[in-house]
């Protein structure tokens, strides 16, 4: 599986991602800078955490006008695994990829510390490899995660099963319901602010982030099973 | 337009316009010797901030000068943007601290944040990609409200820049006393990692070549940054605002990325940041480092305003910007490069022979000056040296264990000490795990960031307890590198190399430069004695509020190489059961203690001993230890001693304590300060062969009651559940705040 990893002036979790794919999931990656025209050549879209643009005006709000955005939004609309982490989630809230919005921490700080995330739903294709409700460690880094919506929408995603991550124990920025994770209604665009790509190497605290790339993996495989 | 108009050259020696640029009648009268006529307004400029003590290092050059440079792991000495060592397999580190003390006291997020942003250039002008960021902050005591907006802004700073561009902040140390109330001190570390074959230097070398322009636009910000760091602060620094430098850490960004991509391009001969004194120090120390000139033309200038002098334009502090030289002919190549990151890349002159800075503005030259001048021919000042009465009065002070009643309820209150304190607050709001190495993260002895591609780790630590370095600067001296060398060792490194930061006060006063000399020998003997040499720092000088002094605080950041990430050893206890030794002596040393300032609120007496041949088969020893896989954990024994030592390995281990037996004593042996000292944890299976290593004292083991539990003599004088101290250790910088 060959996934692109959308590199934004500004994005520095891009080589994290690189790495956790090509290292230790073993598949295949490359950079696609931010003015690229065309991602049909990749299975997987994954937006990497740091600053695009410095994170000016708002979070997102600049790099959701890159050039590649429109092919972003083609290969959500096709169907195809799209991840956004920290800044890539922020990027497709205002890209509107996913609903709602990201307000300042509640304690108006940048927080960097692992937490413990609880598997809302195990049937999507960034989750399967957990069991529902299994609490897994992983890092979070950032200073706008509180993530924000109406009434409406959030009991449409409760209904469709959208909310993929929550916080377990303390919720650390105030994101509402303990959000920390959504998908689309498809299922096929994950916005999250825990760092997945952080958590692939027992080596550095914790390995439980693999599993979601794992899944994305094994979810490929399945649909595009070719019989020789 | 500028609103200055500026003086004549004969106005400028009439008026002695000179004295507010910081430049001496006697500094004034060489400049017009060198230059065989009285200099222009611009000329002035930059004489003015190329000898100010932060660039020209004028009065510590001949302290400087002892300290060890060379060992066979040094590839690149002080003298360039960061020094480097060899680490093996073609690889390198390159490593440098700096402070930005006097910005930080007067606008303290921007002050903070571009002494990030400056270290993290001097680190990527080698050509090295940053991998992490460490600091040293002192404060004034956070019971003042002014205190807790500095400390919270310089934090604050830190991490906006540090996150914002990706390198993690991984480390540092932080200390509170009355002596940094009205000028904190923040120090920025920057660790990078680099090929042999990348290594970069600051020269204008090949009559003719390309002087490019790189980065961010030069505005009106930082003018005289230099110059006002080489002052003492007062009531009237508040002025100073202009001289304070704005960051921009996404513009940094774009600007190191485009710089790695460029050192691998064959068309660079030369690549220095503009940092202190801007477009000024860079293109005079490059020129003259290649014994050339350079001629710039001012109007190619990329600016951010409009009707800028040259006198501006030189003298301007605007961050994040480099010059660097190419070959001539290439310089499409070059803007194509930068222009891929958005980034200005503009020819502004070329390398000349005849070893002047000469520079045009609106067609005319406004400054011709020799490089050599500016960069290398500063007046050096041996100043005046005396031995302060304190000094005198302490040493001859016995040794005298501060008044205890209650061990327990001591040990509870030193824990709640904001320099012993757990630190959380602050680095919780550091991004230190981006970019994926770090797998020893803040809050351990020293940080630990793996080589990607192979079983190599990099231990990274600073240090300084400048309260020794008051009592005595010699002794304390050793102590500040002795210790940063104990935290590598503890981390399961081997000492490479130091860069230190100088913070002193006055070197026009007497007492101050004895305290500059005592420390810079002590520093010196231990570098010396634990293969550590000075790869390269900076000096902050007139560290002086109205006229009161910081403790002497030479700070020292150490990089140490772990062979195999399987080494890598941190302070917690592992497993119930492991047994508990304390290496080294115990003597009754209260001078400039966690305790003698808790119960005495002020330090005095002698600064603990340090004998640098025990220090280093100490540190051996372990280090042997710790290699042949014999140690589950290590802890230096630092401020409040062994029993802090104790509290601490047995903090966040999930259920585990510690029961240890002690003699003599209770208040010695549990809170004197006496070096070369460390507590370490060992598997039972290990006992024999670790006993046959390391003269060590079996002082306990670890339980799984998650309790503190120490006995003298058979009787308990310290017991108590691990969450009562780990409550008020976790808690207690937050609760100040609040």
């Amino acid at each position: 599986m060959k996934f692109a990893v959308i590199v934004f002036p500004g994005s520095n979790c891009d080589i994290d991602m690189y790495h956790a794919i090509k290292d230790e999931l073993g598949e295949e990656a490359e950079y696609v800078w931010h003015d690229e025209g065309d991602l049909s050549s990749y299975d997987g879209i994954l937006l990497p955490g740091g600053f695009s643009y410095g994170d000016y005006l708002r979070s997102g709000s600049i790099a959701r006008f890159s050039n590649v955005m429109k092919e972003v939004v083609k290969a959500a609309e096709e169907g195809k695994p799209v991840l956004g982490v920290c800044n890539g989630f922020q990027i497709l809230l205002e890209a509107g990829l996913l609903p709602g919005a990201m307000l300042r921490n509640k304690e108006l700080k940048f927080m960097c510390r692992t937490v413990g995330l609880r598997v809302e739903n195990a049937k999507t294709m960034f989750t399967s490899d957990y069991e529902k409700d299994q609490v897994i460690q992983i890092p979070i880094a950032h200073g706008e995660g509180n993530y924000y919506c109406d009434d409406a929408t959030f009991n449409e995603l409760k209904e469709n099963g959208q909310i993929a991550f929550t916080y377990e124990g303390t919720n650390p920025n105030g994101s509402l319901g303990d959000i920390a994770g959504i998908t689309n209604a498809k299922g096929n665009v994950l916005g999250m602010m825990p760092h997945p790509e952080r958590a692939v190497d027992s080596l550095l605290g914790s390995a439980d982030g693999l599993k979601l790339f794992q899944s994305i993996v094994k979810h490929w495989r399945d649909s595009n099973v070719v019989t020789a | 337009m500028s609103l200055l108009l500026e003086p004549t050259a004969q106005n400028i020696k009439d008026e002695k316009i000179y004295k507010e640029m910081g430049l001496t009648d006697e500094e004034f009268g060489l400049v017009e010797k060198i230059l065989g006529r009285l200099p222009n307004y611009t000329e002035l400029g930059l004489f003015s901030v190329m000898w100010s003590e932060h660039c020209s290092y004028k009065n510590s050059k001949p302290l400087l000068k002892k300290f060890p440079v060379t060992g066979e792991q040094v590839l690149q000495g002080p003298g360039e943007g960061a020094g480097i060592v060899d680490i093996g397999d073609g690889q390198a580190v390159a490593f440098k601290i700096e402070s930005h003390n006097h910005p930080s006291a007067i606008e303290p997020y921007q002050g903070a944040a571009t002494g990030v942003g400056g270290i993290i250039r001097d680190v990527f002008s080698m050509g090295a990609r940053p991998i992490a960021i460490l600091n040293s902050l002192r404060f004034g005591e956070l019971d003042s409200a002014r205190v807790r907006y500095l400390f919270e802004e310089v934090v604050a700073g830190i991490a906006g820049y540090g996150n914002c561009i990706g390198i993690p902040t991984v480390g540092g140390e932080i200390q509170f006393d009355a002596s940094y109330d009205g000028n904190p001190l923040v120090n920025a570390m920057c660790v990078g990692l680099i090929d042999h074959k990348d290594i970069q230097k600051g020269q204008a070398k090949g009559v003719g070549n390309t002087v490019m322009y790189v980065g961010a636009k030069t505005g009106r910000d930082g003018i005289h940054g230099a110059t006002f760091a080489s002052e003492e602060l007062s009531d009237a620094s508040e002025e100073k605002r202009p001289a304070v430098q704005v960051g921009d850490p996404f513009m940094e960004k774009l600007l190191l990325e485009a710089c790695l991509e460029l050192i691998k391009s064959d068309a660079l001969i030369g690549i220095q940041d503009m940092g202190a004194a801007g477009l000024t120090s860079s293109s005079a120390e490059m020129a003259s480092k290649a014994g050339s000139g350079i001629e710039m033309n001012l109007d190619l200038v990329p600016q951010r305003e409009t009707g800028m002098t040259a006198y501006e334009m030189m003298l301007s502090e605007s961050q994040e910007r480099m010059l660097i030289v190419i070959e001539k002919g290439r310089e499409q190549e070059i803007q194509e490069l930068f222009h891929k990151y958005d980034l200005d890349a503009v020819a502004v002159g070329y390398v000349t022979d005849d070893h002047n800075l000469r520079l045009t503005h609106n067609g005319e030259v406004v400054a011709d000056v020799p490089v050599d001048a500016l960069a290398e021919d500063a007046p050096v000042y041996h100043k005046p040296s005396s031995e302060p009465a304190y000094y005198r009065e302490f040493q001859a002070m016995e040794n005298k264990e501060p008044e205890v009643e209650n061990v327990e309820e001591t040990l509870l209150a030193l824990l709640k000490q904001p320099t012993i304190a757990s630190k959380e607050w602050v680095y919780d709001q550091y991004d230190y795990q981006v970019r994926t190495n770090t797998i020893v993260t803040p809050g351990s002895d020293a940080a630990v960031l793996r080589i990607r591609g192979t079983e190599k780790a990099l231990a990274m630590t600073t240090d300084c307890n400048s309260r020794y370095l008051y009592l005595d600067p010699e002794t304390g001296g050793k102590i500040a590198v002795a210790e940063a060398s104990r935290n590598i060792i503890c981390s399961g490194g081997k000492p490479l190399a130091i860069t230190d930061c100088l913070n002193f006060g006055s070197p026009d006063k007497p007492e101050i430069f004895w305290q500059m000399e005592k420390a810079v020998d002590g520093m010196s003997e231990a570098c010396r004695e634990l293969n550590s040499p000075v790869i390269g720092g900076n000096v902050s000088l007139y560290n002086e509020t109205n006229g009161t002094a910081v403790y002497p605080t030479p700070v020292v950041g150490m990089v140490g190489l772990i062979d195999n990430v399987k080494h890598i050893t941190t302070q917690s206890f592992k497993k119930a059961g492991d047994l508990v030794y304390l290496i080294g002596d115990t003597k009754t040393e209260f001078g400039g203690s966690e305790l003698q300032k808790l119960v005495h609120g002020k330090i005095f007496g002698k600064a603990p001993e340090l004998n640098l041949d025990i220090e280093k088969l100490r540190q051996q020893q372990l280090l042997e230890a710790i290699q042949q896989g014999l140690v589950a954990s290590a802890h230096d024994l630092a401020e409040g001693g062994l029993a802090v030592a104790l509290a601490e390995s047995a903090f966040g281990t999930d259920g585990l304590g510690v029961e240890a037996e002690i003699d003599g004593s209770a208040v010695t042996a549990l809170f004197s300060e006496t070096q070369s000292r460390f507590l370490v944890s060992v598997s039972p299976e290990h006992k024999e062969a670790f006993e046959a290593l390391v003269d060590a004292a079996h002082i306990g083991h670890v339980t799984a009651q998650s309790a503190i539990f120490v006995r003298n003599g058979g009787q308990a004088v310290i017991n108590r559940p691990v969450k009562d101290f780990e409550d008020s250790w976790r808690g207690a910088i937050s609760c100040l705040l609040s």
